[in-house]
């Protein structure tokens, strides 16, 4: 498979079922309350690009429906189906995948088994011992069809560069998500060449209409190209719900700006 | 030389043969001859099965201060059960299980409570060396059972360390054992990836906590495991024997075998032959009439020199990748 060109994603895709569906979902940390009742859908093969500043609860509330962190109140309905997470793997069962802010990479293991890290693949029963062989060819396999190019699927991911490290990341939640596949600033400290990877790989993804995916990011030229709709997060609720071909980059901005106003005047002691 | 960057087992390795060909030569046969080969074992026996569970916690950016309390522990649980009645098949399981459940305690505490396994397991020494005081009366060369004292020995009591050699065999299999489980399980690749990189190991879905408490358990069994042979193999239990001795030296040898005490790097074989670099040390210098006063200036300095070789290796390491 071959880098393609970027294309427009095409309006109005994405139109189907909900296949995520956020209601009033609430959480704090203490006395820090971070978020204040999110409501949010993902419909089936849709992109949702999610935005806002730094500490508005973007990462908390994808960590919710990696399983990560547990919500305090509300629900989350995955293909209509009531869940809640308690762990990682609870999430996973139903298809979800994320791929962390931080990089859930191990620097002393190859990059093959980072590659495999929770989706080992195994041998001889119970025992769970690492089948290596199937593992190393699967991964060379899979990094070449999606162009990641590495040293080696045996260097250790502390000898890939951060860009490296970013793709092998993505790459590795992208072949295990079934359903749903989250992205916490999946582009962070990546170089030109690898954010054009990543986008590419998840257009691929996108386009196939197996997988939806949230995306957060705060390249606004990224979300622009990569998503269906846009949803922005302020003070810990969903402020604006805007599809990507109804609004411009000049738009977004002017309705963040006046939220954020209005919401300094509702509420003008909050958190204070 | 690739090869000898790559490898973190050759330092002990050429230290262990480079002391063994001075001992050779300056103690000659006396020091090859077989008995005097088996006291080395004798010295390293218990160092090594304390130190191939103790580099799974080092793995993992934990450690166990318990283990050696443990080591000493377990032939005690044994003989209070035997002298209650229970027979020894039962009594030997049933220690075994209790050391598994002192692991799970370190384990779950440590990972339940957020205390440092550091301050768990060091309050566990002491909790187990006072119970060793107060339940043993403090009756010094307690005969335990199996031993060649009781008896003449039988294969079952050889192979629970009557025989000369058993001891170091037991550790060299579990050694063996934990390299294969280390390397070749997906549970190894849970230690390692735990120790390498806590968060991220967790939101790719690892069981942290799972695994941290499993290896807690895993270190305190082995160590339980080759306590009962080491007991036998004496055929006495002193309640007077503190955890701490043991201890110390299991994680020099860790650490002379190139285990980092920073998480996510670990050798097996290198703990195992880091604790037969000890034993040889040992024996070698008291064979050649050195004081065991200096036996521990040696051990010192030889876990600096290994720390040291090791540090300069990563950043060999480190230069021949950047390059």
């Amino acid at each position: 498979m071959s880098v393609q060109p970027a294309q427009p994603t095409p309006p109005g895709s994405g139109s189907g079922e909900p296949a995520l569906e956020v209601r009033d979902v609430t959480k704090r940390f203490g006395a820090l309350v971070v978020l204040r009742g999110i409501d949010l859908v993902l419909r089936q093969g849709e992109v949702l690009g999610l935005v806002g500043d730094n500490g508005a609860g973007k990462s908390t509330l994808v960590k919710i429906l990696s399983g990560f962190h547990q919500q305090d109140g509300g629900d989350v309905m995955v293909g209509g189906e009531r869940v809640h997470f308690h762990s990682v793997q609870a999430a996973r069962a139903h298809g979800i995948e994320t791929v962390y802010q931080d990089l859930a990479l191990i620097p002393q293991l190859p990059v093959y088994l980072n590659l495999f890290l929770g989706h080992e693949v195994t041998k001889l029963g119970p025992l769970r011992f690492l089948d290596k062989g199937t593992m190393r060819k699967l991964a060379r396999q899979y990094l070449d069809d999606i162009n990641v190019h590495v040293p080696s699927v045996d260097a250790e991911a502390a000898q890939l560069s951060g860009g490296q490290r970013q793709a092998v990341a993505v790459a590795r939640s992208v072949r295990a998500a079934t359903k749903i596949l989250l992205l916490d600033e999946p582009l962070a400290a990546m170089g030109a060449r690898e954010s054009r990877l990543i986008i590419d790989l998840v257009k691929d993804l996108a386009s196939s209409g197996r997988v939806s995916i949230i995306v957060i990011d705060h390249n606004y030229a990224h979300l622009f190209e990569l998503c269906d709709r846009i949803n922005v997060m302020q003070g810990g609720r969903i402020t604006i719900d805007q599809p990507v071909h109804e609004t411009s980059l000049e738009k977004l901005t002017e309705l963040m700006i006046s939220s954020y106003r209005s919401q300094l005047e509702e509420i003008p002691n909050d958190g204070a | 030389m690739r090869l000898f960057l790559y490898q973190r087992e050759l330092t002990p390795v050429l230290i262990t043969v480079g002391l063994f060909a001075y001992f050779t030569i300056r103690a000659g046969s006396t020091f090859t001859d077989s008995l005097s080969l088996s006291s080395a074992a004798g010295y390293a026996g218990p160092i090594g099965a304390i130190a191939v569970g103790e580099v799974l916690l080092l793995v993992l950016a934990e450690i166990d201060l318990s283990a050696g309390q443990v080591f000493l522990f377990a032939p005690w649980v044994e003989y209070w059960l035997h002298n209650l009645g229970v027979p020894l098949v039962f009594a030997i399981l049933l220690a075994l299980l209790v050391v598994c459940g002192v692991g799970a305690i370190n384990g779950l505490i440590t990972v339940l409570l957020n205390v440092p396994s550091f301050v768990t397991t060091l309050a566990m020494n002491f909790i187990l060396f006072g119970l060793v005081l107060i339940y043993s009366d403090m009756t010094q060369g307690t005969p335990i059972p199996l031993s060649s004292s009781n008896g003449s020995p039988n294969f079952s009591s050889q192979l629970m360390g009557a025989w000369l050699w058993s001891e170091i065999l037991w550790v060299a299999a579990i050694t063996i054992l934990m390299t294969v489980l280390l390397r070749r399980t997906r549970f190894g690749v849970r230690i390692i990836a735990t120790g390498g990189n806590l968060l991220g190991a967790a939101e790719a879905g690892v069981p942290v906590k799972r695994v941290k408490v499993w290896s807690f358990v895993l270190c305190s069994f082995l160590a339980g495991l080759v306590g009962i042979v080491d007991a036998v193999k004496y055929g006495s239990l002193d309640p007077g024997n503190f955890g701490v001795d043991y201890i110390l030296y299991a994680v020099g040898a860790c650490v002379i075998g190139g285990t980092a005490l920073t998480g996510g790097r670990g050798t097996v074989i290198g703990a195992f032959i880091g604790a037969i670099l000890i034993g040889i040390l040992e024996d070698g210098l008291t064979l050649i009439g050195v004081s065991t006063n200096d036996f521990y200036v040696w051990v010192g300095v030889v876990i600096i020199f290994a720390m040291a070789l090791n540090a300069q290796f990563d950043r060999l390491i480190a230069r021949s990748r950047a390059a």
